[in-house]
This record gives C-alpha cells, structure tokens and sequence, in this order.
C-alpha cells in the first residue's frame, strides 16, 4: 500500500509503485480533471502539483508521492475562484477544455514563483504545454489578468 | 418584426414532459441534401431537439451538434435565447442522443462538421426559441384575462402592465396550448444576443476539472482495454502469445478481435503494460510494400497522365505554349494525423439485448448505427451518451465508425461486457484516418500583359469518399473534397484556358477530412501561385490579386486585411510580409503573416486576419476560431507530416509529430468585416489561408518557393 495525499485528503492506494502518479489519479481515485495527453512528458495535460512543485504525472512515478502532498486541478480552489481560474473565464480562454486543467496547474506555479511575469516568462514556464485548439494567446493574456487579480488580494 | 412562417415541411410539436415543463420539439425532415447513400438507421424515437422550459424558470437547450471547442455550447443557445427572451444565467446545455429531430438541416443525417453548425442552425434554434415564448406569452395572458398582444417579455418574465409572471409558472399551461401556426421573428435591431461578443458557457467546467469527456466515463465493474494494431496498414493478427501480458497485475483478459488484439484491465497502466507484453505475429500483408517516397514517385508520373476533369474552360492544350512566360510547379503535401488531445476513446456496456455507449463523436447516429449491426441489434437498442469531445477536427467523424466499432467488438468479446477502449497517443498518431497525401502538378502560361493566360492543373490524391458510406458524394468521378479550392477558384473567372483533372489512386493508407480539408492544400498551391505570377508581374501582390478579383466578398477580406496589417507601411529591417485569401465553408477569409529568419530558424511575429463570414453570432467565438485555425495551419507548415516506410508509420508522439508551441506563437488580430452577406462558418475558413500567407512571406525573405510542406531547412535559406 502506498500513501499519499491529495487535494487534502488521505489516500491508500494498492498499485504497483512504478505505476505513473496520472493513472493512479485517474483510475484509482477518479479524479479526473487531470488528463493524459502523451504519456510521456510531452504535452503538459497531466501537470499536477506535487509539495507545491509541477510535475508531469504521466511519468512521475507513484512511489515518488509516497507520504507527499499532491494537488490536481479539482484542488486548487473550493469553488473554481482561483485568479487563473478566473480569468479563464473572463479572457473566454478554453476551446475542447481538455489540456486546460495542465495549462492552469502549470500555470499556478508560475504566478506562485512570479507574481508579476512578462510574456517571455510566461513563454519560458508554458511550452511545455500543448493546446490543439491553440488558445495559446488566449492563456498568454489570462496569466497577465490573473497576476493582476492577484496583486488586488485574490492569492491563494 | 419580420414573419417568419413555417412551412409545411416543417413539424412542430408541443407536449408536456414527464418532468413536467414545456417541451417545444422541432425539425426539418432530411429532406434536403442527403450526403451519398448513409445508412438510415437513426429511427430511435426521441423528443426532438428541443428547449425545455422548466418549472424551476431553468432553460433546457439539447443540442443537435456536438461542442469540441469550436463553441456551439455557447452558439446555439444565443439563438434560443434571443428569441425566448429567457435569462442567460439560467440555460442548461446537453448533447442530443441519435435521433431524426436531430438530423442537420441540410445534410440530411446528424452531424456536427463542415463548419456549418451555426449557418444550419440559425433558422430552426431562432423558430424553437420563437414559439416558446408565443405559448408562454399566450399562457400567461389567458391566466391574467389580457389580450397577448399587450404583453412584453424580458429576462425570463412575461409581462402585462405591472403583473410579472416567470416562465417558470407558466410552463404547465403553455404545454397544454397548440404551437403557433407562424412566429415572429426578432428585428435584426431589437437583437439582445446575436452579433454581441459572448462569453463561454462551458468555460467554467473546464477549468476546474469537471467537464467530461469520454475519456473521464468511470463506473463500477467498468474495465479498461487497450488495444495492439498492426504496424502495417490492412494487417491482420497471425498468432499471439498472451502469456506475459496476463502475468502483469490489474491484466483480466487478452481477446482477439477484427483490428488486433485487446489487453482487458483493471485500469489503462495495467492495459497498456499487458499490450507491450503480447507477443504477435501479424500478417502484414500487401500494405508493407507502401512507403511516402514511392507513393510520391508514382504520384509524379500519375500526374503526366489525363486524369478525370474537375473544371475546363477554353483551350489550354493550345493556348499554353503560345505563352511567351511560363511557370511550371509541383507541390507535394503529405498525410496529416488531426491529434486532437483527448486521445479516441469509447466505453461500451452489454447486457442483453441492450448497448449503451458513452464517447465523444462528431456523428453519433452514424456510429450507433454501426454498433447495432456489429451486435444485430436495432439502433434503437443503442444508447448513446455525447461526452464533450476534447478536440475533433474531423477524427471524430469516421464515416467508417472505426473506434467505436473496435470498442464494441472489444466488449463483445469480453467476458464482463462492459469496458473502456482508449488509445494511447502511438495509437493516434499511427491509426490512420489522416489528410490525404497529395501532388499538385500546375503549369502556368503567362500573358503579356503578366495574367495567366493558360493554367494546366493536375491533382493526385486519395479520395475520402470513396468506399464509405458518403461515396455518393462523388460526383462525375470527382470527390469534391479533392479539389475543393481548386475548380471553385475565384481567379478561374479571369483564367480564359484552365483544365483541373484528379487522379485518386487507393492506398492501403485510411484517410479523412482534416481541418479544412481540400482547403489544406489547395489553398496553399493558388495563393502561392498568384503570389508567384505578381512578383513575375512585377506587381504588388495585393494590387494582383485585385486586378484579377471578381469576387466582392474575396475583394472585401483582402482590402481589410491589407489596412489593418499596413500593407504599403515598410517592415522593420529583417521582417518579411506575405498574404493570401481564400474562401471555404461559404466564409472569406485574408491573412497577412509577418516573419524573421533568424540563424535558419522561422519566427511568425504577428498575423492579422481579416474574415466576412455574413453575420458574426457570436463575435468572440468566431474570433477564437480564427486564432485556432491559425496556430493549427502553422503548426501544419512547420511540422506537419506522417512519413512512412514499408508499411509502417516513422512518427509516434509529440517528440516527433510535434505541435506549435506557446513560444512559437504569434500575436494574431482578427477583424471580422460588417457583412449582412450569406452566413459561412467559422471552425475550419481560418486554417486554409495561413499557410501560403507564411509561404509568401519566406519568399520575400529567401526569393524561394516553398513547394512542399512542412518546410525543410532549405526553405529557409536565401536563393
């Protein structure tokens, strides 16, 4: 058995401990925000946070969540009023939606990191994430929104 | 107010619900164009597309078209809305299951694709909205004893004087009364909804992680399958050795079934470890002699042979070498995987003489009707449930039905009947179904005064029609598809000798509309081509394109897309323009790119694009359109290409079928042109022009033609 907490929550799970974190999410505990997109490592639609840290969950490893505090995108706000989330919704940014959970984790250790990035920041932490729909200026201008939101109190 | 009445080949039905609520169902029978001979087994009967207005005021809009980011969740219900009259805080979107009420106005079976959903819509969604509000309105004014004419309705409320009455409280006695025999329709000026920039209604379930789409079906005793292909086109399974996949934990069962073998599991992992583990001997059969660069050797010669006639007029056999200057081009394009990112998936439940099926597809009655043959059912023993489709882009309208059938095949060789298919990416990339390959073979003869005079134009390339269910579509030997943007060229009209002949040699390759489809390419070869025969001219490539423009609506783009990106304003040193306009899903649209090269490596800076797509229903969504198929086109002319050798697919991944990045992302202007012109669409018009509008601009950087995509290191070297 291995242990882990997610969104909080405790969990068990009775995997093999090779087993990549994304599946263990996705169909062990049906949480299924977090997407896979490539398996491995490529399209950034399985980013979740571990210890605070972004991670592709399709080649991390269960065991490397042992004891660890993992967050998917079901956990980063009680009621979707995260500042990213937020300003997805003004800046109209999903297309499809499913990369969006990827975008959005990736993109809230990037404001946690720096709280004020330029567009080449921005660049820098977000091309790891593919979107086929290619709201790629659509993300670019809700990262800037959402600093802003954060600047005027709405940090998590 | 304009009347909108009816017509007799329209039905409408009221009826109360079980739920209680006034149900208003509408369609059209598919009477209209009907694609090709489609199977006609969408007999389920189900209540229509409908809104449902419900006792709680919630409005109810099922949806005739699926939402796979192009925006019809939103779209469509702006067209009820408006003429409801209802709160927009309170619509409640679902798919529609298969059913006749559902079938596309004009294609005559349901489907969401060619761009047409909101064109297709607007009549019948605005008449459904419409007659709601006419039965609510004359509830209500039988409930108060007024005349239904002094009654006006606003967010929800019918109102006469000071009285108020919510829809809500009127649903029961406005499903009792019979429909209108005709509805007014809403002023253009009295819109609330239509023409406004409107912001999403799915937009919050995909950023907290709870929309759904086929891939996040879940339900107890529900098991996972993934399946193994064969690595070559057509093959089939020989023998395999399940031994070492059944030793992996979480693996319950390994079953043969028509397109390979099943890995049976508790979850994906254990699926996709217990598929690595087979050991299978395959025939390969004649597929492995298939490779790209033989396909495009015979392709070469084909195109120096007749092929079938796909447009003609004067006579270029003559005309062409009495041209003085000539232009003589061949164009290679190779085959395309869509890669939407939710990769296919389907989850298939047995039991009985019943199937129920959860997926994301762009033609549901189509795929139902598959699973009922596979099972010898009635389609009406098929459930099917509509997931949001994380990406489509045509991949999710096989008329070959190709994964859902392999995922009903699974679960009817299961033991537990009750299971998951998914493919991993490998399996996206390498599963077919992708653009034809395709060879263009142009010669040009050029006039003295710089027009061309004669214009010879070969395509080959496999059809997409042909042996599907839509094979109908083929006309006269051609599959429109093949030469869309080619025979339908607005230029044609100042060509005075022009032939179009295709050639479709079969491949053992399965192939689909992509995007755009024929646009893809043919967009890229004319406007290259015109931007060849200006700078042959000596002429500003704008200023040609005008001189030989007829069309209003092309001229209009062009113009736009010209003042908005500064056409005659210089560039920086180092930056390079290039521009294109073509029209396709009855929508203009003009792109003007601005790029560097910088150390042999392409940078796209700015693009600004400019479409008349009639009216804009909703702004904002059309504008999201042109922004996406704008990355999905340069992401085709920079690394778009599925390569084969001996059968087998090179590519695999995102490492190797790669896509545009965020940091290879230009900024994009879209200006939507004030049109009142005939409706077009807006998910594919924005992908065909972007290309060549790249392409034009490596030349006024290099002097070189781009002739073949995606574009090689050479391309990007000064001639």
């Amino acid at each position: 058995m291995i242990k882990l907490t997610v969104n909080g929550q405790p969990f068990s799970v009775d995997v093999e401990p090779g087993m990549p974190l994304l599946w263990v999410i996705r169909d062990v505990l049906h949480l299924t925000g977090t997407k896979y997109g490539c398996g491995m490592a490529q399209c950034g639609a399985c980013t979740v946070h571990l210890n605070g840290d972004a991670v592709r969950s399709c080649v991390t490893p269960v065991k490397r969540a042992e004891n660890q505090t993992v967050t998917t995108i079901e956990g980063l706000s009680p009621n979707s009023t995260h500042p990213l989330q937020q300003a997805w919704i003004a800046e109209d940014v999903p297309q499809c939606g499913y990369c969006q959970s990827g975008q959005i984790m990736a993109a809230a250790v990037l404001l946690k990191e720096n709280p004020n990035p330029t567009d080449q920041d921005i660049d820098d932490a977000m091309s790891g994430n593919i979107c086929r729909c290619g709201t790629y200026q659509r993300v670019r201008k809700a990262i800037h929104h959402a600093a802003e939101l954060q600047k005027q109190g709405g940090a998590q | 107010m304009s009347n909108n009445t009816i017509s007799r080949r329209n039905f409408l039905q009221t009826s109360g619900t079980l739920t209680g609520g006034l149900l208003i169902s509408f369609f059209i029978p598919a009477a209209a164009k009907k694609l090709g001979e489609m199977p006609t087994g969408n007999t389920m009967f189900a209540p229509n597309a409908y809104l449902n207005v419900l006792p709680d005021n919630n409005i109810k809009i099922v949806l005739s078209h699926v939402e796979m980011g192009q925006g019809v969740w939103t779209t469509l219900p702006m067209l009820i809305a408006e003429e409801l009259d209802c709160d927009w805080n309170k619509v409640i979107v679902e798919h529609a299951p298969p059913g006749q009420p559902f079938v596309h106005t004009v294609y005559g079976l349901q489907i969401t694709g060619g761009s047409s959903s909101t064109w297709s819509e607007f009549e019948r969604y605005r008449n459904a909205g419409a007659t709601a509000r006419a039965l609510l309105v004359q509830a209500a004014a039988q409930k108060l004893n007024v005349d239904p004419a002094s009654c006006k309705t606003e967010n929800g409320f019918v109102i006469a004087g000071d009285k108020r009455i919510s829809y809500g409280e009127l649903t029961e006695a406005a499903s009792k009364l019979p429909p209108p025999a005709n509805v007014q329709l809403k002023d253009k000026k009295d819109w609330n909804y239509l023409g406004k920039p409107t912001k999403r209604l799915d937009a919050k379930a995909k950023v907290n992680g709870q929309a759904s789409f086929g891939m996040d079906v879940h339900f107890p005793g529900m098991l996972t399958a993934v399946v193994a292909h064969s690595p070559v086109f057509g093959g089939t399974v020989k023998s395999f050795d399940a031994t070492a996949a059944k030793a992996i934990k979480g693996v319950r069962e390994v079953v043969k079934i028509p397109t390979g073998v099943a890995v049976i599991a508790d979850h994906f992992w254990a699926a996709k470890q217990g598929r690595d583990a087979l050991k299978i001997e395959w025939n390969n059969g004649a597929g492995e002699s298939f490779g790209t660069i033989s396909q495009f050797d015979s392709y070469k010669k084909l195109a120096t042979q007749r092929g079938t006639s796909a447009g003609k007029a004067g006579d270029v056999e003559t005309a062409l070498p009495k041209t003085k200057k000539q232009i003589n081009a061949t164009y290679e394009f190779p085959y395309l995987a869509h890669a939407p990112m939710e990769p296919l998936n389907c989850t298939v439940k047995l039991s009985g003489n019943s199937c129920e099926i959860w997926t994301g597809t762009q033609m549901p009655g189509v795929d139902q009707t598959a699973a009922a043959t596979i099972l010898g059912f009635k389609p009406e023993q098929v459930k099917m449930n509509i997931q949001f489709l994380g990406g489509g882009f045509g991949r999710r309208a096989t008329p070959a039905s190709d994964f859902v059938s392999e995922a009903v095949q699974v679960a009817k060789a299961s033991s537990g009947k009750f299971t998951k298919l998914v493919w991993s990416r490998e399996d996206d990339i390498r599963g077919g179904y992708y653009r034809p390959a395709f060879l263009h073979q142009v010669n040009i003869g050029i006039g003295d005064d710089g027009m061309p005079a004669a214009w010879k134009h070969t395509l080959v390339g496999q059809s997409i029609v042909a042996g599907t269910p839509f094979q109908g579509l083929i006309k006269d030997g051609v599959d429109g598809t093949s030469v869309e943007g080619v025979n339908d060229s607005p230029y044609l009209e100042s060509i005075p000798n022009y032939n179009i002949e295709l050639h479709s040699p079969n491949t053992p390759v399965s192939v689909l509309w992509w995007r755009s489809v024929g646009h893809t390419h043919t967009a890229f070869v004319m406007e290259t081509l015109i931007d060849e025969l200006a700078h042959s001219a000596g002429k500003d490539p704008v200023e040609y394109r005008r001189s030989l423009l007829k069309s209003k609506r092309h001229l209009n783009v062009l113009n736009l897309v010209a003042e908005k990106a500064g056409w005659n304003n210089p560039l920086p040193a180092g930056r390079y323009r290039g521009v294109a306009v073509h029209e396709s899903f009855a929508s203009y649209v003009a792109q003007v790119a601005e790029i560097s090269i910088e150390k042999g490596q392409l940078k796209v800076h700015r693009v600004v694009c400019a479409i008349d797509c009639g009216l804009a229903v909703n702004p904002e969504g059309v504008r999201a359109q042109m922004e996406s198929g704008i990355i999905f086109g340069l992401t085709a002319v920079l690394y778009g290409e599925i390569f084969l050798d001996k059968g087998r697919v090179k590519q695999r991944n995102f490492h190797d079928y790669k896509i545009l990045r965020m940091n290879e992302t230009p900024v994009i202007e879209v200006h939507i042109a004030d049109s009142n012109e005939k409706m077009g669409g807006a998910g594919e018009p924005g992908t065909p022009p972007i290309a060549p509008a790249i392409a034009n601009a490596i030349f006024a950087a290099t002097g070189k033609r781009v002739r073949k995509l995606p574009l090689q290191a050479a391309d990007l070297t000064k001639a």
